[in-house]
């Protein structure tokens, strides 16, 4: 298979940093906001501070991809004495908990680097330097396209109602229109 | 749409437990912008004068701010209002955390309770589910521990949980409401959730919060991050450290205690200790604050590290924040700070006031020495002062023994134990326990700030205006050089002139027309910050902050599209100061009232202060008895305030 230049970008977090402010989630969902910056609502960021206060866990995790299922088991890590809950560094949309997920539709979110923009905003935004912006080009194979966000939202509507009720809406819509 | 703001207040009847969602009326927030403008109005027009703090008719307001929620930095703050248990005023501590911006999420400006709960409960509030449930499993527990037991049974670890514990369940009047790493503790707010048998309110929410112009507002919040970046790097030379950085004061940071413990009181705010900083004190409190804290940590969308999670050798950990770290040790006259890291955690859960309630223990050790209070009232105590002062505490918010009376505080407490007591509750304004400071000279601008303002607690009155003049003409010209906070060219001067001594040196220089001006622009920064939820520490009390006068009206127009301009949030603001004023007044405050501690300078100048507080109340627009005239309420749109003071005889012919 043909190999192509691929530009990685990584968001380094250095979470003995993170003061549990949660800006990163109110510049996250304001930022995605249609139209951009016309509203704030942390449960629609894409970036989410997992916070135990008193066990000193505040935890930036960003939202990865969707998954249709649960994780046949779960993991309870305990590093440095403290303990992160199962699925606590977990990036997944997925059934078994409510992150990562628009509050009104339940559709999965997942981070898009902020996606032109000049770089991610809840870096930008985090002064505290929890975030760290890096990109660099990797030599990789070429893989099939990856999916568009619409249709991601499509698979989990169809996985959550159905592909013939989801048809039907559609159908209506495309009527109503 | 409504922007910046939700729209809808919760109204909770505790009696019947009927909960409405009320939709507000947007004219009300044209006229008094939000927090506690808008709070202030609510109590003017339901809470008669007639109305005694365990009243059920006693409103409690809790109240977001306008910019909470929204992407402005350090817009955290919930404001709390009620009539004082202690002062018999309305009062408005606010708590800092997480609580404000979550309610805004769950589509709410304001919860406002009434009437009293017959049997133990809580408020959950979860987007459009809001419920009452049983809080009888959770009598007894503490202010912070119950706050994760309600996240734990509810399965919603991101609830955000504002508490009492013991003293506000037993109506101690310096009870706080405790949140997050953050408390309400100022005039007893735990009290009135005591008296009516809410133990907490839990709130969890996913709504969005809507901007009028949100690339516009953006815009303006890229300049202020600029600026806090600017701030935090570049400290104001010249000041002491804990006056040179923004945020509230960065005690959880800083280690060098020499000019607090130097130069606060220690006891029941008594004794200056002004040799107290050795090197080996220095070693010791610094080496015992590293190994206490974990890590820094800040409210709600805030850059600023105030706070603190506490973990220090076998105390259970809990998060502190601001001067609490040297109250309790010097109030109990201990010089080892990890006192005051034990001690705390205790006091946290508890939920009391980490300011009033030291020193209402330390008044009662005074009594003992003097003989007031006896062996009786002490039995059971431990000899060591340590330990006594704990035994106290404990006491105090069970209301055992001799702790029932010293829950009221000390002005009630003395009035309670009479045989000479009142001359030892001598730290009071409004009867309200002050901050620990007594100091020589006369400062004209503090007088009238202690005097005068319905905050009654002067930590969060002061603050763009540094504390004293500078030493040099070269410090005072290094300080006006960039001055972009400022709302008028003029005070440069007045800064320029100012000097430690002498003629233009306090008590008599500012003079008091110009101390008018300083203290009214430092209360209207003030009166914003609270309306809009913004935390002092990065606008109002603290000198050269991100958020001021010259940008707040850009960021209010951009966030509610409202136009707003300098004159016109000042007029907003106004409105709210002379509403609260007036609500007080009808209480029965009035001038006589309006006085700092009688020993809080040594050097007094009876003349000066009555000329300082009369020139002050004309600038106001007020009668020479501190009641705001019918001509100053009508400018301000409020003639029927002027209505209503009249009728009730507070004002007379306009005058008073």
């Amino acid at each position: 298979m043909a190999t192509v230049k691929k530009r990685i970008r990584t968001i380094k977090v250095d979470a003995d940093k993170c003061n549990g402010c949660r800006g990163c989630e109110v510049i996250c969902s304001a930022i995605h906001a249609q139209p951009k910056y016309s509203s704030v609502n942390p449960a629609r960021s894409r970036i989410r501070v997992i916070t135990h206060r008193l066990q000193d866990i505040w935890l930036p995790v960003f939202a990865g991809e969707y998954a249709r299922s649960e994780c046949a088991g779960r993991e309870v890590y305990t590093i440095a004495g403290k303990q992160y809950d199962e699925c606590g560094f977990c990036r997944a949309s997925c059934p078994s908990r409510g992150l990562f997920k628009e509050p009104d539709s339940g559709l999965p979110l997942k981070c898009d680097m902020c996606e032109g923009e000049d770089r991610p905003q809840c870096v930008e935004w985090c002064l505290s330097h929890v975030l760290t912006y890096e990109e660099r080009e990797e030599e990789v194979e070429e893989e099939a396209e990856k999916l568009e966000d619409l249709q991601i939202g499509l698979e989990a509507l169809a996985d959550k109602f159905g592909v013939e009720k989801v048809k039907d809406a559609m159908a209506r819509l495309s009527r109503s229109e | 749409m409504r922007y910046a703001e939700m729209g809808y207040h919760l109204e909770v009847d505790l009696a019947t437990g009927n909960i409405e969602r009320v939709e507000t009326d947007p004219k009300i927030t044209e006229l008094h912008l939000g927090g506690l403008g808008t709070s202030v109005k609510i109590h003017w027009d339901r809470v008669p004068p007639e109305t005694k703090p365990f009243d059920p008719e006693n409103l409690l307001v809790f109240s977001t701010g306008l910019f909470n929620g929204t992407p402005a930095f350090s817009a955290n703050r919930t404001v709390v209002t009620f009539v004082s248990p202690q002062s018999e005023l309305l009062a408005y501590p606010m708590m800092g955390g997480f609580w404000s911006a979550e309610l805004k999420y769950a589509g709410y400006d304001k919860v406002i309770f009434k009437n009293k709960s017959p049997k133990w409960v809580y408020l959950w509030i979860k987007d459009d589910h809001v419920e009452l449930r049983d809080a009888s499993h959770l009598k007894g527990t503490g202010a912070l521990e119950v706050q994760d037991l309600i996240r734990g049974e509810l399965h919603e670890p991101d609830a955000q949980v504002a508490a009492i514990g013991l003293a506000g369940e037993n109506r101690c009047f310096t009870a706080s409401i405790e949140q997050s790493r953050s408390s309400s503790s100022r005039l007893g707010g735990g009290a009135i959730m005591g008296d009516k048998k809410l133990k907490a309110v839990a709130v969890r929410g996913t709504k969005d919060v809507q901007l009028a112009r949100g690339d516009e507002f953006m815009k303006h919040m890229k300049d202020v991050m600029g600026y806090i970046n600017f701030r935090n790097s570049n400290p104001i030379p010249d000041v002491m450290t804990i006056m040179s950085g923004i945020g509230s004061p960065q005690e959880m940071v800083h280690t060098d205690e020499k000019w607090h413990s130097e130069s606060f009181s220690w006891g029941n705010a008594r004794t200056r200790r002004k040799n107290f900083w050795t090197k080996e004190i220095e070693e010791s409190w610094t080496s015992t604050q590293h190994a206490a804290i974990k890590r820094l940590i800040s409210c709600f969308n805030c850059p600023q590290h105030c706070g603190a999670l506490i973990s220090y050798k076998d105390v259970p950990r809990y998060m502190m924040k601001c001067f609490s770290k040297l109250t309790y040790a010097m109030a109990a006259n201990v010089d080892d700070l990890g006192f005051s890291f034990r001690t705390v955690q205790r006091a946290q859960e508890y939920g009391v006031d980490g300011f009033s309630t030291p020193q209402i223990l330390a008044f009662a050790i005074e009594l003992k020495e003097a003989g007031i209070l006896t062996d009786k009232d002490f039995e059971g105590a431990p000899p060591d002062k340590e330990g006594r002062f704990i035994w106290l505490l404990d006491r105090l918010v069970r209301r055992e023994g001799i702790g029932d009376v010293l829950a009221d505080g000390t002005y009630w407490a003395a009035k309670k134990i009479g045989n000479g007591a009142e001359e030892f509750a001598h730290n009071l304004i409004k009867k309200h326990e002050q901050l620990p400071i007594k100091l020589s000279m006369l400062d004209p601008l503090y007088f009238l700030m202690y005097s005068t303002n319905e905050k009654i607690s002067i930590t969060q009155i002061e603050g763009n205006w540094p504390q004293a003049a500078f030493a040099t003409r070269e410090q005072r010209e290094r300080f006006v050089k960039e001055w972009p906070q400022l709302p008028d060219e003029k005070f440069k001067q007045y800064l320029l002139d100012w000097e430690p001594r002498g003629e233009k040196g306090i008590p008599y220089f500012p003079t008091p027309d110009m101390c008018c001006e300083i203290v009214d622009w430092m209360e209207m920064l003030h009166n914003i910050d609270d309306a809009l939820g913004v935390c002092a520490g990065m606008a109002s009390f603290c000198l050269k902050p991100p958020y001021h006068i010259n940008n707040y009206p850009q960021l209010i127009s951009a966030a509610t599209g409202m136009d707003v301009d300098r004159d016109e949030l000042k007029r907003k603001v106004n409105r709210s100061r002379n509403l609260h004023r007036a609500f007080n007044n009808r209480r029965g405050m009035a001038r006589a009232d309006e006085k700092p501690p009688k020993d809080h300078w040594k050097n007094r100048f009876p003349e000066l202060e009555e000329n300082l507080l009369t020139t002050y109340y004309r600038y106001k627009g007020w009668n020479d008895n501190g009641i705001p005239t019918r001509k100053r309420l009508e400018e301000l749109d409020l003639g029927y305030v002027a209505d209503d003071l009249e009728k009730r005889g507070v004002l007379t012919n306009g005058h008073g």
